[in-house]
């Protein structure tokens, strides 16, 4: 099992959002999880990078057989995991080509390797950014500064592409991205599927579900997986909305705290 | 503080010098046993507690070499600057560590001492009177003391190509030393150069700097001037910078502030007649239990002229630091362009800035804006970047860096900005360069 969370609780700001997540993703699967706006997506996401504020408060989560919450941010990032941030931050005086030279190097410290030779750097950057479709000039801008959204988005894409993650977890990369963005992403994604990688893919959305067929798909609500099913689960979301399935929710937190 | 005075008989003999010079120390010594050092109870040292200072036993610093040698300045020397370079142990001129062969002709760079017995009337028209006729007690120490520091003219539309160093050694052999450059620097019209500022503690001891520089900016000229303060972390650094620019004059200035317990550094421009212009950059990086004083006065005299301030801190520990940035507007001085700006990074709770802009504005057709700012880095930035597997001090280093880089970024002397990153990562970080985090 790559990745495996039991009984997931975790409270942001001591409020509970996350009351209970059971989720078991393999190697080489690609899982979507699907719910309705403030169901705790972004916070299961954060919780799986690391985020510091985001408290866990009961449950577990394994993956590759070790305990993750025990890890710091950037041991999760490189022992594989890597997460496109719903909202992107920008940092200004930060140029993009030089923080994706310091991830690299990074990982490759933690990996008992030496840094990557910057001719070596420079051929699989612009490899890269020929794949998700980007300017180069863009290497040379702060940090998302001044980027669209769509650009924001592609950014995480490129990162993603470069570090190469056994496990990814894309928070809603596809919302606010027009059809051929969409592509690109999809494309990117779908590059890096095999069998020694998983994905986690938040969406709101079916519509990229069509690019990026899933394994799985959980739908999410009240911060509890509430219902998982195959990809057919996805296109019933997408023609019934979320109301029913918030309904559900409500009657399993009525019965559990009843 | 009573010894600090006690030695100004001695040099009154060492330097007696023409009338006006004797009359300029005479009324200096006069204002001083006045009004002796500042206390907390001055509104411009309200801040600032110069009692460490006051209390110590500081000897005038004397005329040897102290042991510095060519190695002593190679290993001061900034990277990759090829340039003039005059040298200073102890606030004293040594012509054999200087290297001026290479000035251009008619340009005069020499100890103000030697100048001083030899052609005082070179002086007359500028020494003593760029600076305030009103200053701090520090000054008026200078000024009795007057003995030594930096001379430097350059000639009516002679345009000097590579950067000028002033380079000020300072040494803490005990007793502790007080030393106390005096530097006059003359930009006539339509001339231009690079001059670096620096004042550079060897060893670890204490000793007080007390340095004050007058730049005479004339019609047309214009200068990139650069203060960089590195003294030794027990040093005390009291210095003065005092600019006056004539018609469509430019000066820009970069002062840093990375050494000494306790730093002050007062720097007043007027903008004397019309279109001059004044860029003041400065970048303070405290930590450990520094204090880090600036003090700036931008004195908008004349119509049409404009001036861009920019200062940011970035302070660790228990660092604190203050800065003071008023700008003055006459009535006269309409058309008035003034912009002022205060960032500052506080990378520890402990660390504290105090942060006062102040504008005074007595024309009314003026466009003035200033802000100030303090924060810590910014933990959804710090995520980020850890989430991409950087550490986090690399991540917290990064993002510093990217705080003052902008700063750095108006240096135009490349070598400059390299010291500053590194001297950033060093300082900051203990690390050798970021090129070794990353
Ligand atoms: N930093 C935060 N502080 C307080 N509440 C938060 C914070 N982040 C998220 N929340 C709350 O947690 C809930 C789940 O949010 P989120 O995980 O972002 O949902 P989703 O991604 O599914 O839209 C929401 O009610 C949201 O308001
Ligand atoms: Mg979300």
């Amino acid at each position: 099992m790559m990745l495996s969370i039991k009984n997931l609780h975790a409270s942001v700001d001591g409020k509970p959002i996350l009351r209970g997540i059971d989720l078991e993703v393999k190697a080489g699967e690609v899982h979507a999880i699907m719910g309705p706006n403030g169901s705790g997506k972004s916070t299961l996401a954060n919780v799986l990078a690391g985020r510091e504020n985001y408290e866990v408060t009961s449950g577990s989560v394994h993956y590759l057989g070790e305990n993750l919450l025990e890890l710091a941010t950037e041991e999760r990032a490189c022992k594989g995991i890597f997460l496109a941030f719903q909202y992107p931050v920008e940092i200004p005086g930060v140029s993009n080509i030089y923080l994706l030279k310091a991830a690299v190097n990074a990982r490759r410290k933690y990996q008992g390797l030496d840094e990557l030779p910057a001719v070596e750097f420079l051929k699989l950057v612009k490899e890269k950014v020929k794949l998700v479709e980007m300017k180069e000039e863009f290497l040379h801008r702060s940090v998302n500064e001044g980027f669209s959204g769509g650009e924001k988005k592609r950014n995480e894409i490129l990162q993603m592409a470069i570090l190469e993650p056994r496990l990814a977890i894309l928070d809603e990369t596809d919302s606010g991205l027009d059809i051929d963005a969409l592509k690109i992403v999809a494309k990117g994604v779908n590059t890096l599927r095999g069998p020694q990688r998983a994905m986690i893919l938040v969406t709101h959305y079916q519509r990229m579900l069509d690019y990026i067929v899933p394994d799985h798909v959980h739908v999410l609500a009240h911060g509890r997986v509430v219902k998982s099913g195959d990809k057919s689960l996805a296109l019933e979301l997408e023609e019934r909305g979320y109301g029913w399935i918030e309904q559900q929710a409500e009657e399993i937190a009525a019965a559990v705290t009843g | 503080m009573d010894s600090l005075l006690d030695g100004r008989a001695e040099l009154r003999l060492a330097a007696a010098g023409v009338g006006w010079v004797k009359k300029l120390r005479d009324s200096a010594a006069a204002s001083f046993a006045e009004h002796g050092l500042p206390s907390t109870r001055d509104e411009d040292w309200k801040y600032t507690n110069v009692k460490p200072i006051a209390k110590r036993q500081f000897r005038p610093a004397g005329s040897s070499d102290e042991g510095v040698n060519a190695a002593a300045v190679a290993g001061c020397a900034i990277e990759g600057l090829s340039c003039h370079r005059a040298v200073f142990v102890n606030g004293y001129f040594s012509p054999p560590l200087s290297d001026l062969s290479a000035l251009p002709p008619g340009v005069v760079l020499d100890s103000l001492a030697r100048t001083l017995a030899e052609r005082p009337q070179d002086l007359s028209a500028a020494l003593g009177r760029v600076m305030p006729a009103e200053s701090h007690g520090f000054t008026s120490l200078n000024t009795a003391y007057l003995t030594d520091g930096a001379y430097l003219r350059v000639p009516e539309g002679v345009v000097v190509e590579h950067p000028i160093e002033l380079l000020f050694i300072n040494t803490a052999i005990d007793p502790a030393p007080v030393v106390q450059p005096r530097n006059l620097i003359v930009m006539e019209p339509s001339s231009s150069a690079s001059v670096l500022e620096r004042y550079v503690g060897v060893g670890n001891g204490s000793y007080l700097t007390n340095a004050v520089t007058e730049l005479s900016v004339r019609a047309n000229a214009s200068i990139e001037h650069y203060k960089l303060q590195e003294e030794s972390v027990q040093a005390y650094h009291v210095g003065g910078l005092f600019i006056n620019l004539e018609r469509d004059a430019r000066v820009t200035s970069h002062n840093v502030a990375v050494g000494g317990a306790i730093a002050r550094t007062d720097l007043r421009a007027v903008l004397a007649a019309e279109g001059a212009h004044c860029e003041m950059n400065g970048l303070y990086l405290g930590n450990g239990r520094q204090h880090l004083d600036n003090h700036t006065q931008i004195d908008h005299a004349r119509p049409r002229c404009t001036s861009d301030e920019y200062y940011k801190g970035v302070l660790d520990d228990r660092a604190r630091a203050v800065f003071h940035g008023r700008i003055v507007v006459q009535q006269d001085a309409q058309q008035t362009d003034a912009q002022q700006q205060n960032r500052n990074l506080l990378l520890s709770p402990d660390a504290e800035i105090d942060t006062k802009p102040q504008l005074e504005i007595y024309a009314d057709d003026v466009k003035c804006s200033h802000g100030a700012t303090v924060g810590q880095l910014d933990s959804d930035s710090l995520f980020y970047l850890r989430s991409r597997a950087i550490d986090e001090r690399t991540a917290r280093l990064l993002l510093t860096y990217a705080f003052a880089n902008d700063v750095i970024g108006r240096c135009a002397l490349k070598p400059v900005r390299e010291r500053l990153e590194q001297t950033l990562t060093r300082k900051l970080f203990h690390a050798r360069d970021l090129e070794e985090l990353v």
